[in-house]
């Protein structure tokens, strides 16, 4: 058959529409196995905390009795759940300002165009990657009660004389776990600011350049102002983190000295696991959610209003 | 001494010489305009001027003072209109003006009335509240040109400041420009790569490729006696035509020049050419011829005449015509220099 009468034959016969031409149908399915992730993963241990929350249910039975606000009217008088509640913000609070200040500070010295700042930038990421009980147990040792590093450092240079019981004492153990929060959560949030500062246009910076700003003005005026949408995600992502973070606490001070340093997740999961009422333990983990809501909403919020001028 | 001065100036970017020796005397109060293709430095020079790029060598002298690479931008007193405009987006069009007055921390009440003041010469008063994304592209620009206005500078520097214009606003703001420059009489260097623009709006046009400036003069020079081959095919469009005079000599003459002999006088003096042609565009005000002259052999780059709608001559492809030239018009180029000589001798 001559070239020319198999091309007629080809061009007769239109090739069907296949499932990739198909962007409603290839969409959903491509969509599905993150949407079954999300809703198993997540969607189904949360609406079980929501029940389990209004339960009596325990660790040991199969019961499940519903109690309505039992749970709730049991937990608020605590002062233990006070004392939580409080440590809970305090950490999520002063670890966000301490990574927000010290990401941007770094960001601004990398973005300056060092040598060497791919290196940097991924040594910098580093304690995000490392595994948080490694991490821990590293920590631990730094704040070790004989072997403390930090102490003998500081000792050393002659700006201490006594000694430093980080795990003994309420407020040092406090600033441990926010030292260890900020550490691990800063390399994040600094890749984050980064890239809001190198996503800003050169030629506005160097507009700025030449109608006279210097660099108070420039960083204040015009980066900061135009990363605040990308770094309110950062500060987003850091207090959801931090706020329902379990292990840094409960690897470092398991809630001690004298359950002065718990958390609403080390306290859900002491009374919820190891104490097995499990709807108590629910109840006090749910607690934070109607202010993460709120807090998400805000920052959302914000971060829309600054992008209008964009 | 001019009011900007600069001596040979290089900058040389990993082993390409962006800038390759550059002296330029601009006058005060002059419209200099940098012409050239991309890539043939004028952006790189400008921003060397405005402090934006170290020199690698050479000299940049501002109103008497040598801007050595310790002066910042805002040390130099220029104001800068970005090709992009590079208007704050998080700021209101007010803000953006403000924002040099600000940084040279001017008093609240005089800041105000500058502003309001610029706004009303561009227009755009009424526009102040609006942030720079519920403008449109001709309103941006006059934000951005108000933006530079309002410090009243010692030079203005334009980084091709129209190229985000359709062509109708393009022409508008061209003529607007020209008036802006004649009211404040403010020195200008403007980048482009639009010879209309350049034409148009320079006093002077420095024609630069490779980062050198090929040939400065008045767009009247610089059109009319081009110092080079590149010069002579950068300018016109259609670009003027050069065909092999003989060994060492390009013979050149623009398209315009280029017409029926019947449209000169008997006893002009012309150069008269039999001109075959192969294609003609019918453009409305002209017509463009395409051919090649007799005896030039079939694979030479087509010659074109731009002949205008008042010549009426019938003119019809494959046949040929008696065309000529004002000797007047006639240029020459060394064919090894590509630079221009007195005539086919030398």
């Amino acid at each position: 058959m001559a070239l020319a009468e198999q091309l007629r034959q080809a061009r007769l016969r239109p090739a069907r529409r296949t499932l990739a031409d198909r962007g409603d149908l290839l969409g959903r399915i491509m969509l599905a196995p993150a949407l079954a992730y999300v809703l198993l993963l997540a969607g189904v241990p949360f609406v079980l905390a929501i029940m389990l929350s209004f339960s009596s249910a325990t660790a040991g039975g199969l019961e499940f009795h519903w109690v309505g606000l039992h749970n709730f009217a049991e937990i608020l008088p605590d002062p233990l759940f006070h004392r939580a509640i409080i440590n809970t913000i305090l950490i999520t609070v002063v670890s966000q300002i301490a990574v927000m200040v010290l990401a941007t500070v770094t960001a601004l010295v990398l973005d300056a165009g060092i040598r060497g700042m791919r290196v940097f930038r991924f040594l910098l990421l580093l304690p995000w990657a490392v595994p948080v009980s490694l991490a821990a147990l590293a920590w631990v040792w730094m704040f070790d009660s004989t072997f403390s590093v930090i102490n003998w450092t500081l000792r050393a240079l002659g700006l201490l004389h006594g000694w430093l019981y980080w795990f003994g004492d309420t407020t040092l153990a406090l600033t441990a776990i926010i030292v260890v929060d900020v550490w691990r959560m800063f390399p994040f949030a600094t890749v984050i600011v980064l890239a809001g500062l190198t996503s800003i246009p050169q030629d506005i910076r160097e507009a700025a350049l030449v109608d006279g700003a210097g660099f108070w003005r420039r960083v204040f005026q015009i980066e900061f102002p135009l990363i605040v949408p990308i770094a309110s995600v950062a500060v987003l992502f850091g207090i959801a983190f931090t706020a329902t973070d379990l292990t840094t606490v409960y690897l470092l001070t398991n809630g001690g000295p004298y359950n002065s340093t718990q958390v609403l997740s080390t306290l859900a999961f002491q009374r919820g696991i190891l104490g097995g009422d499990l709807g108590q333990g629910a109840a006090i983990a749910l607690f934070l959610l109607p202010v993460l809501a709120l807090a998400t909403i805000i920052l959302l919020r914000f971060a829309r209003r600054t992008e209008i001028g964009s | 001494m001019g009011y900007v001065e600069i001596r040979d100036l290089h900058k040389t970017f990993a082993e390409v010489h962006a800038v390759d020796g550059v002296d330029l005397s601009i006058e005060e109060g002059e419209f200099l305009v940098l012409l050239g293709p991309s890539g043939c430095g004028k952006t790189t020079l400008m921003r060397m001027i405005a402090g934006l790029e170290t020199p690698t060598s050479g000299e940049i002298v501002i109103g008497g003072e040598p801007m050595d690479e310790d002066i910042p931008p805002r040390s130099r007193d220029i104001a800068m209109v970005f090709q992009s405009y590079a208007l704050y987006p998080h700021k209101t069009a007010f803000s953006n003006i403000a924002f040099p007055l600000e940084a040279a921390h001017k008093t609240r009440s005089e800041i105000i009335e500058r502003v309001q003041a610029t706004a009303a010469m561009f227009g755009i008063a009424h526009l102040l509240q609006r942030y720079p994304r519920q403008l449109s592209g001709g309103e941006r620009q006059r934000v951005a040109l108000a933006r530079a206005v309002v410090r009243n500078p010692g030079v203005f520097l334009f980084d091709e400041p129209l190229s985000n214009l359709d062509a109708r606003q393009r022409t508008t703001a061209r003529v607007e420009l020209k008036q802006l420059q004649r009211k404040l009489g403010t020195t200008i260097i403007y980048v482009t790569h639009d010879q209309v623009e350049a034409m148009g709006l320079g006093d002077r046009v420095a024609v630069m490729n490779h980062g050198r400036v090929l040939q400065i003069g008045t767009p009247r020079d610089v059109y009319d006696d081009p110092a080079d081959t590149f010069v002579a095919t950068f300018l016109g469009s259609p670009p003027m035509n050069l065909v092999e005079l003989n060994e060492a000599t390009w013979l050149g003459f623009r398209p315009e020049r280029f017409l029926p002999r019947a449209s000169f006088v008997a006893a002009a003096d012309v150069a008269a050419f039999r001109f075959l042609v192969r294609h003609v565009e019918y453009l409305g005000s002209d017509r463009l011829v395409y051919g090649r002259l007799d005896g030039e052999s079939a694979d030479e780059k087509d010659v074109i005449a731009t002949v205008p709608v008042t010549v009426d001559q019938p003119i019809a492809a494959g046949e040929t015509y008696d065309f000529a030239v004002d000797r007047r018009a006639l240029r020459y180029f060394d064919r090894r220099s590509g630079s221009s000589s007195s005539d086919g001798t030398g």
